[in-house]
């Protein structure tokens, strides 16, 4: 068990968990940051995407004839081209570079126009004729499983991509011996990660064509360099990747940026020169991967005094044309699926599969912001049932410390806070009085039936005169919640390591680089907080080096929310290398008593209860320094020991877990479906707080993203076609969008990560469309099973889709 | 066609020869190498190009070459002084209104546009001048706080 946190603790940090300024912000207010699309290079070409619109179609042959001679361009690049692997992928290597036996979604590319004036080349690409013969296309991924289903990749065999069980206990006699069942159904639709900087990536070809530099806007550096070296056929070390400034990313500059990197790659190799390729808008969202839709079906079974007995979860995520991230996304779901509470008896089965809908991967909340929004959707229908409040039910079967989980992991070695942070949302929020008098006021009016009567009765969706008049009467209050757990960085998805390299100068100042990439979300300075507090030196003193794979070890990806845990274990422990390696250059130098204590603050060191003994901490480097000691450092943080039963779903899933608890406060219009959010409470307890600033920015993003997902962002897919291609089709929140958003953390203690950090940035998303959703309820007294809770499911109870592929101006 | 261009950009003439129907965002990056300026949508939704246009915020991919002539345009490089950043540039660092920074010049751009009209905005008239201005990280609440503290300085 682990014991509040004494003053004592709080007070040992000199610059961790207060308010730092990002490392990068200068560059980045004066326009001076340099993102992908604002490098340029000396001879630089253009690569430009042919594409067919077909969404499932077997390719005869691609006639180039149109632009044979054809002066803009330098040379068409096809899976010809390629050297090595023709098809990629992390997990399962199904997507081509270049399409070249089938199409199996409309953003498939099967050539790249290479010229010096992409405007030029744009409009070439109808001159190539694709000669295709269209297949059956399969969208509704409930029929993928279908005997008769079209099999999007013959060589599966199937279009099951994964399928994950998860048993404990016994599920029938769990069901039996409960007082009663609740079962529901429930969706969520394709979402985009609507990052504001599209793709964009150049390739530069190393001297004699040896090997390849690429600059982009990339998340997961050391995925790209292993995809591209398959495609090229070259070992990884000649292949070097540079991150651009990253514009956004959200799990999504993923699969993509290996693709485009891969092709750019190719034709820099055949050419010899510098190509690069830059996405619009519309092709970026055309060919990027999306948030998985799931169908989800939850059955629980219930004792009367509130506790659950069994649970059983049936889900099925659309994977899209490719497998991508699917599989570790739905390892995920699995994992997560019955939410924080302790049940005895579970049987869960995720299944992800092939459709010809765009492919899916990815996405902040990685397979938790679905299964979030059914189960606690449920539990607020348990509460209901059995007359209890939302708290209530989640208190008695909430995770406490030593709890086992769905799948046998006991919950040790952290504070399990799960309690404490519904509590605390709840008193900040006033939750308990206002979830009540929002229910009793708003289901006495019989609520949303105000269109549905005028709709049986005379078929006229106005509103009456009455309701025009005193519009005020159209708004109800709600309040809802929602709570979770999530387990910290990769678990048994894969391996789990991080590697961090300092070196101090001969004056005292830094080089500092870790393997994991900036994201934008801030992870240079948290790096820099880590360092600077370990040393004892200002962060201005650290110069943060350039992201590239070939000065750093293999990190892994920058994904799961592992990168201040991870990396800023790794930071850590470089750090606390090259101090101790000054620390014995004192104790010899000062002829220290054993045990002496270093204090390293200020950029000083001193001894503690010796106020006499101390150095300036440039001084005490250049000694060591002329004395020949290694300044440099590279630090390693593996993660702890985990594993997965894949037949039983059982196993210590992820080394540890966060916990984090939402309140949504919205008004609804009854007359027009309109949801907005007046307030969100956040209350998250993601261990030890580096910096306060960037934690609080990841709150707040991460809400907002959460209320677009809640409340408007779809992806409308037709036939594997997508309607929303752009900003004025795909609506994501604005300034305008969101209420307040009030922000509590509570510091858990923690044995992993740089002095208990833990991981915050997804937490905070995946929360928020079921709080959202769970005061809908409470404001208008109807549950609602299908994401998003826009104008029309909140009115109609379902979507409303035009038939052709264009709404708006595009 | 190609003409003579002059204008003012960030408080110096310039006088190019371009197309007239060159974008100006083009104008800015490619030409005049200010790669400051964002592209994010094309089609003047998203506002990472925003400039300030005779005084206005406006989208740069939905400007002309040709609409500018004699006019004065104002981009993110022009914002700091002598090399020391605006109070504006400052209370974006300092209240956290910074993530990934692509929508950051637009969204500076259109807060300086807004405090050019306004010198003591409210919180709704800065939420409505940031609205065209798309961001995905940071949930605008700390870009709301710069303004409001960068107008009350």
């Amino acid at each position: 068990m682990y014991k509040e946190k004494s003053e004592e603790t709080v007070d040992k940090f000199s610059i961790v968990g207060k308010d730092v300024i990002r490392q990068d912000g200068f560059a980045k207010v004066t326009g001076q940051a340099k993102f992908a699309d604002d490098y340029r290079f000396h001879g630089m070409l253009h690569g430009v995407m042919v594409r067919v619109p077909v969404a499932h179609a077997k390719i005869n042959s691609i006639d180039y004839s149109g632009l044979l001679n054809d002066p803009s361009v330098t040379t068409i690049c096809d899976t010809e081209d390629i050297p090595g692997a023709k098809k990629v992928g992390l997990i399962k290597q199904d997507q081509p570079v270049f399409a070249f036996d089938k199409i199996v979604t409309p953003g498939d590319a099967v050539a790249m126009l290479v010229g010096k004036d992409e405007k030029k080349l744009r409009k070439l690409t109808s001159k190539i004729k694709v000669d295709y013969e269209k297949l059956d296309v399969l969208s509704d991924p409930l029929k993928a499983l279908d005997k008769n289903a079209p099999v999007i990749h013959p060589d599966s065999g199937s279009n099951l991509i994964i399928h994950y069980p998860l048993r404990k206990g016994d599920i029938e006699k769990g069901f039996s011996e409960s007082d009663f069942i609740l079962e529901e159904k429930y969706s969520t639709l394709h979402v985009e990660h609507a990052y504001l900087e599209p793709e964009c990536v150049t390739a530069l070809p190393l001297e004699g064509n040896s090997g390849i530099k690429i600059i982009g806007s990339i998340q997961n550096l050391y995925t790209t360099r292993k995809i591209v070296a398959s495609v090229l056929n070259l070992p990884l070390a000649n292949v070097i990747v540079i991150q651009a400034e990253l514009g956004g990313s959200f799990g999504g500059k993923d699969d993509i940026m290996n693709i485009l990197s891969s092709r750019a790659a190719v034709a820099a190799l055949k050419t010899g020169r510098p190509v690069k390729i830059k996405y619009t808008r519309e092709e970026s969202v055309l060919e990027s991967h999306k948030r998985h839709p799931y169908v989800m079906h939850y059955k629980i079974g219930c004792k009367l005094d509130g506790k659950i007995n069994a649970m059983k979860v049936d889900i099925v995520a659309d994977g899209g044309a490719y497998a991508s991230m699917s599989p570790f996304v739905t390892w995920r779901s699995v994992v997560q699926a019955t939410g924080p509470y302790e049940i005895p008896n579970v049987q869960t089965d995720v299944k992800a599969v092939y459709t010809n809908n765009p492919y899916t991967g990815a996405m902040r909340g990685f397979g938790s912001p679905q299964i979030i929004f059914a189960q606690e959707s449920l539990m607020d229908d348990l509460a209901i049932k059995l007359g209890i409040t939302p708290a209530e039910v989640r208190r008695i079967n909430g995770y406490k410390n030593n709890s086992i989980t769905a799948s046998g992991q006991k919950l040790v070695d952290h504070d399990v806070n799960l309690l404490k942070v519904l509590d605390r949302a709840i008193t900040k929020s006033g939750f308990t009085n206002k979830w009540g008098n929002n229910k009793s006021l708003n289901e006495d009016k019989n609520s949303i039936t105000i269109v549905n009567e005028r709709t049986k009765t005379d078929n006229n969706l106005l509103i009456t005169d009455k309701e025009f008049i005193e519009p005020e009467n159209l708004i109800r209050k709600g309040i809802g919640l929602a709570l979770s757990f999530r387990g910290c960085s990769l678990g048994a998805e894969g391996i789990d390591t991080t590697a961090a390299y300092i070196s101090l100068q001969r004056d005292g100042k830094a080089y500092l680089l870790c393997g994991l990439a900036e994201n934008g979300q801030g992870l240079r300075t948290t790096y820099l907080i880590v360092a600077s507090e370990v040393l004892g030196i200002s962060v201005e003193d650290i110069i943060y080096m350039e992201q590239n794979t070939s000065l750093i070890p293999d990190s892994g990806p920058t994904v799961a929310s592992r990168a201040t845990l991870m990396g800023g274990g790794a930071v850590k422990s470089a750090a606390e290398q090259v101090r101790s390696r000054l620390e014995e250059v004192l104790k010899e130098e000062w002829d220290l008593p054993k045990g002496s204590k270093f204090v390293f603050n200020n950029n000083r060191i001193h001894i503690k209860n010796i106020p006499e003994k101390v150095i300036d901490f440039c001084d005490l480097v250049s000694l060591a320094y002329m004395k020949g000691i290694n300044l440099a450092a590279l630090g390693w943080y593996q993660g702890p020991h985990v594993d997965w039963d894949e037949e039983t779903g059982q196993g210590p899933a992820y080394f540890t877990y966060v916990y984090g608890c939402q309140v949504a406060e919205v008004s609804v219009n009854m007359g027009t479906g309109e949801v907005y959010v007046d307030e969100v409470y956040a209350v998250h307890d993601p261990g030890r707080v580096i910096n306060k600033l960037g934690a609080e920015g990841q709150v707040y993003g991460g809400v907002t993203q959460g209320a677009g997902y809640g409340l408007f962002e779809e992806i409308n897919v037709q036939d594997g076609f997508i309607k929303e291609l752009n900003y004025d089709q795909y609506l994501i929140p604005t300034s305008m969008d969101i209420g307040n958003i009030n922000i509590e953390f509570i510091e858990g203690e923690e044995t992993y990560g740089p002095w208990g950090a833990k991981s915050l940035g997804e937490p905070t998303l995946e929360l928020t469309a079921a709080a959202i959703s769970n005061a809908v309820r409470n404001a208008t007294g109807v549950r609602l099973f299908n994401l998003p809770l826009n104008l029309e499911e909140v009115l109609l109870k379902r979507k409303l889709h035009p038939d052709d592929l264009k709404r708006g101006s595009a | 066609m190609k003409s003579n261009i002059s204008f003012t950009l960030n408080s110096k003439k310039v006088t190019i020869i371009c197309n007239q129907e060159t974008r100006l965002i083009d104008l800015l990056r490619d030409e005049l190498e200010l790669t400051g300026t964002k592209e994010g949508c094309s089609i003047g939704e998203c506002g990472a190009c925003t400039v300030i246009f005779n005084g206005k915020a406006v989208n740069s991919c939905l400007i002309l070459a040709g609409q500018i002539n004699n006019s004065e345009i104002i981009t993110v490089e022009g914002l700091a002084e002598n090399g020391e950043l605006s109070k504006l540039q400052k209370m974006f660092l300092k209240k956290g209104a910074v993530q990934c920074g692509f929508c950051t010049p637009g969204a500076l751009i259109s807060a300086y546009a807004l405090l050019l009209e306004n010198e003591n905005p409210t919180e709704e008239e800065i939420k409505i001048a940031l609205s065209g201005n798309l961001c995905r990280c940071t949930g605008y609440k700390q870009m709301i706080d710069a303004v409001k503290s960068s107008a009350s300085l």
